[in-house]
């Protein structure tokens, strides 16, 4: 459902998802409305709206961040990727690990989990836990998470 | 049953699973609500500012409602709409809608309610004034005792009377996805769709408050991003409230809260506090239990009276006891009003036990593990509202393998060298016995009298038409593997039916741990007719279902092959509503967990270092989803152990964003262990009993005993924030 809020008509143009888009944002506009409501990629949920829980993560140039607190404007010429990017042969770990139960916290789960896995040199200095602990889940207790997690790190992922 | 992966799991990996909030409706609008401002009074004025301009809105307030102006639960006396008078901060009095949502927030902004106040009763443990009592007798919503044997004489013939008084807090849910709603009116019908648990519950609320026949009202769940019970009751205000909005709109209405909304506004766990006198033998053994349990229920009565009964039900915990008196009270309070959660009064009151037994434990110099050894039910033995125990389940062995797993004894021996000789960390391991009555309480599924269908379609394949939900606990998995197995059939052939009340039998709420095993055996059970309507047997599985179902379908084109069953109450369970007397429930579940901390002396924070949950569960339908319903659940337990704290301010609460309501992270917890013991239960589905409250009930007393423990206080209330042991500490 589109919100007709007052567009004070910034263009931003960016690559999502490996394409280009362009659209016209307000300047409160935040980055979750605007992929959810304008873009219709609605794989990216609002769960607390202020930055603490992590449901909202989109990468931004290859940085998780909580599309929440991004102004929209802030995406410009940027490169973003939501979850409606990710393959699903590439989650096989994450489903058998019980990594999902509700799934409202999945989408930013698995995103900073891709991060994770682009970027495992993080692991020489920072345990699992701790890299996955801004998203959190109510439901599983992070052990499903956290497993699958270091499944899909083949082995690189002990604490 | 193997482990079958969750059959939704991957459109939940992928962000294709479509919630409420993310289902595309046609000209929809935003709706949202003003509230009362004040704990309580009466409404003298509602002012409407001129910075919107109104004609743009739709505006909904009591007077809309087409018929009586309450919420239907278990006491109507909940207004959907305050008319005249408040008795919460948050109390909903005005709706509006507009297609901008940015527009609805300039709308409530604009919204003045002028409110006399009146005295507010804030505090449940305090008797109120006569001028702050608005129910019966004293703000008393819900009175229950259990009595056994003569408590008086037997306390009076005790060794020694140990007394206890424990305290819990409220608790929020945190469903990662908030409450939200959607409706719309249908050629005549009005169709809800959102996030619930409990269809049905949300028809009856719909039939009542709009005077609709149940045929002009339609419901339909939307995958929902977790309940935990917060979903039972609440959704039925947010459909209301929807709908009233909707029809006087004649357009689609959403009302979809923000986290900040949500908590502050929505149904929490019940605060509650428990006194203990226990009369004891020296050896330890319980003599005599007399216990008190009274909880704050806010400010309507919701579903306090049966939290209060599983509360009281539960609250001499797992163990064998001649003589027992255990009274209970709901007490009325001008605060947001409180709701299911997870466990339902049982956390609340076992933490008070749990902990007792460790004082009990350490007033007679006794091993608490050795305390609860000598004390744990044995079959033959009896419960204190007079149920006779005779599962076969060993709790003793329960208790003994989770000392084992957790090796608690070489445990205890490393901390006493480490807390000798470490300057500010102290280390204790303790453990907490527990049990969860499964389903319903006392006559509680009769009442429901659940009914299940399951159709045969023209291509042989089955759908599972049922109204309890999947809300992460994995039901589409339980009744896909069920059906499957049942029939012989694979798990692709079976579809399980979105619940949407215009195709799906009431088969009673997703609540009370009783989806697998209540709703599984009559899944079972609508199985087994299936295949005797087109005349074959139980033995017959597979392929051979699967012919007769289309050789059906050809002799009665276009019709419907539906296999249905209905609840019955299993044979050997017996229960007295008016005496509170027998067969609480059809079964219960066991466990003792044990919990590893570390106190650091210089900031008073308590860490979880290690946990292990050992449980007796009937029989384990999937591992996977099992596993994850224990660690799920204890770690919201560690939360509310150690860190879920609330700020009040008149009845509400303050610190209503994730910011300053603190939940734990995968770093705030370590690796739940998970034994599982199985003894099948007959009347449950697959031999399932209950096992989604069962972890709620350990993590509170077992953390705390370990504390204990570590630094030997005697700590009685959590949340057990560093504030509350510090000031333990230095005032002890």
């Amino acid at each position: 459902m589109p919100e007709p809020a007052e567009h004070n008509g910034i263009e931003v143009g960016l690559t999502l998802n490996g394409r280009q888009v362009s659209v016209v944002v307000g300047l409160a506009d935040r980055l979750l409305d605007t992929l959810r409501y304008q873009l219709g990629l609605t794989g990216t949920k609002e769960g607390c709206g202020e930055g603490e829980c992590g449901a909202c993560t989109v990468l931004m140039d290859g940085v998780p961040v909580n599309s929440c607190l991004v102004p929209s404007y802030q995406a410009r010429g940027c490169t973003v990727k939501t979850i409606e990017s990710v393959d699903a042969g590439e989650l096989g770990p994450m489903l058998e690990s019980g990594a999902t139960q509700c799934g409202a916290c999945t989408p930013g789960v698995v995103l900073s989990a891709r991060w994770l896995a682009a970027n495992k040199d993080l692991l020489e200095s920072h345990g699992v836990r701790e890299l996955m602990a801004g998203n959190l889940c109510r439901c599983t207790g992070y052990d499903g998470i956290i497993d699958g997690v270091r499944a899909e790190l083949g082995g690189d992922g002990c604490e | 049953m193997a482990s079958r992966p969750r059959r939704e799991g991957m459109a939940k990996l992928t962000g294709r699973e479509l919630y409420v909030d993310d289902q595309p409706i046609e000209g929809c609008l935003w709706g949202m609500t003003a509230r009362s401002g004040e704990p309580r009074g009466r409404i003298r004025e509602i002012r409407f500012g001129d910075g919107v301009d109104w004609a743009e809105f739709v505006v909904v307030d009591h007077r809309d409602i087409p018929g009586p102006n309450e919420i239907r639960m278990i006491e109507n006396d909940q207004p959907v709409l305050a008319a005249e008078r408040v008795r919460h901060v948050h109390e909903p009095v005005v709706l509006v809608a507009h297609a901008s949502r940015e527009m609805c927030r300039r709308a409530i902004e604009q919204i003045e309610i002028v409110i006399e106040p009146e005295p507010a009763a804030l505090d449940y443990r305090v008797e109120p004034k006569a001028e702050q009592i608005q129910s019966g007798d004293g703000n008393v919503f819900s009175a229950i005792n259990i009595t056994k044997g003569d408590v008086e004489a037997a306390l009076g013939g005790a060794d020694r009377v140990i007394e206890g008084v424990y305290e819990t807090g409220a608790q929020e849910h945190v469903y990662l996805e908030n409450q939200g709603m959607a409706a719309w009116v249908e050629d005549g019908v009005v169709v809800v769709q959102g996030s619930m648990q409990c269809p049905y519950y949300v028809v009856n609320a719909l039939t009542h408050a709009l005077e609709r026949d149940a045929s002009k009202v339609r419901v339909i769940q939307t995958p929902t991003g977790g309940g935990f019970g917060g979903k039972e009751d609440f959704p039925s205000n947010l459909a209301l409230h929807a709908a009233l909005l909707a029809m006087k709109a004649r357009r689609p209405v959403k009302i979809v809260y923000d986290r900040g909304e949500d908590m502050a506004a929505t149904t929490k766990r019940h605060p509650a506090m428990v006194r203990h006198r226990t009369g004891v033998d020296a050896d330890g053994r319980l003599v005599a239990q007399d216990i008190e349990m009274v909880i704050d229920a806010g400010a309507y009565v919701t579903l306090s009276p049966v939290v209060l009964s599983r509360g009281i039900i539960h609250a001499g915990g797992p163990y064998s006891c001649d003589h027992v008196r255990i009274n209970g009270r709901a007490m009325l309070t001008n605060s947001v009003p409180y709701g299911a959660f997870r466990g339902f009064g049982a956390p609340q009151s076992q933490f008070a036990v749990e902990r007792h037994m460790d004082v009990i434990a350490a007033e007679l110099g006794i091993d608490p593990i050795e305390v609860r050894r000598r004390n744990l039910i044995r079959d033959g033995q009896s419960t204190s509202t007079g149920q006779v125990i005779n599962d076969g389940t060993d709790r003793v062995a329960v208790l003994d393998l989770a000392v084992d797993r957790a090796r608690v004894t070489s445990k205890r021996a490393t901390h006493e060298s480490f807390n000798a000789s470490h300057p500010y960390l102290r280390r204790g391991v303790g453990i907490a016995s527990i049990y969860h009555g499964g389903g319903f309480t006392g006559s509680g599924e009769d009442y429901l009298k659940s009914v299940m269908h399951v159709a045969g379609r023209a291509d042989g394949t089955v759908e599972v038409l049922s109204a309890n939900t999947e809300i992460g606990q994995g039901t589409q998995t339980i009744f896909t593997s069920m059906a499957a197995d049942r029939l012989g059939y694979e798990p692709e052939d079976i579809e399980v039916a979105t619940p949407d009340t215009s195709r799906v039998p009431n088969s009673g709420p997703t609540v009370a741990s009783r989806t697998a095993m209540v709703v599984g055996k009559l899944l079972e059970r609508a199985c087994d007719d299936l295949r005797r309507r087109v005349g074959l047997g139980d033995g017959d599985v597979g392929a051979v279902v699967k012919r007769a179902i289309c050789d059906w379908h050809e002799l009665n084109p276009g019709g419907s092959l539906i296999g249905e069953a209905k609840y019955e109450k299993p044979p050997h369970v017996s229960w007295d509503e008016k005496m509170y007397r027998g067969d609480a429930y059809g079964v219960f579940a066991w466990g003792t967990y044990a919990a590893e901390v570390e106190v650091d002396l210089r900031t008073y924070e308590v860490r979880v270092l290690a946990f292990d949950a050992v449980q007796e569960v009937g029989k384990v339908l999937n591992e996977t989803l099992a596993r994850g319903q224990i660690q799920g659940g204890v770690v919201q337990g560690i939360g509310w152990a150690l860190m879920e704290d609330f700020v009040w301010e008149r009845g509400a609460m303050k610190n209503n964003q994730l910011t300053n309501y603190i939940i734990p992270t995968s770093m705030d917890v370590p690796p739940i262990g998970v034994v599982f013991l199985e003894n099948p239960y007959e009347h449950g589905g697959g031999g399932a009993k209950g096992i989604g409250e069962l972890p709620m009930d350990g993590p509170g007393p077992a953390i705390l005993n370990a504390v204990a423990a570590a630094i030997g206080v005697q700590a009685t209330a959590i949340p057990l924030t560093p504030e509350r042991l510090m000031e333990q500490m230095t005032h002890a």
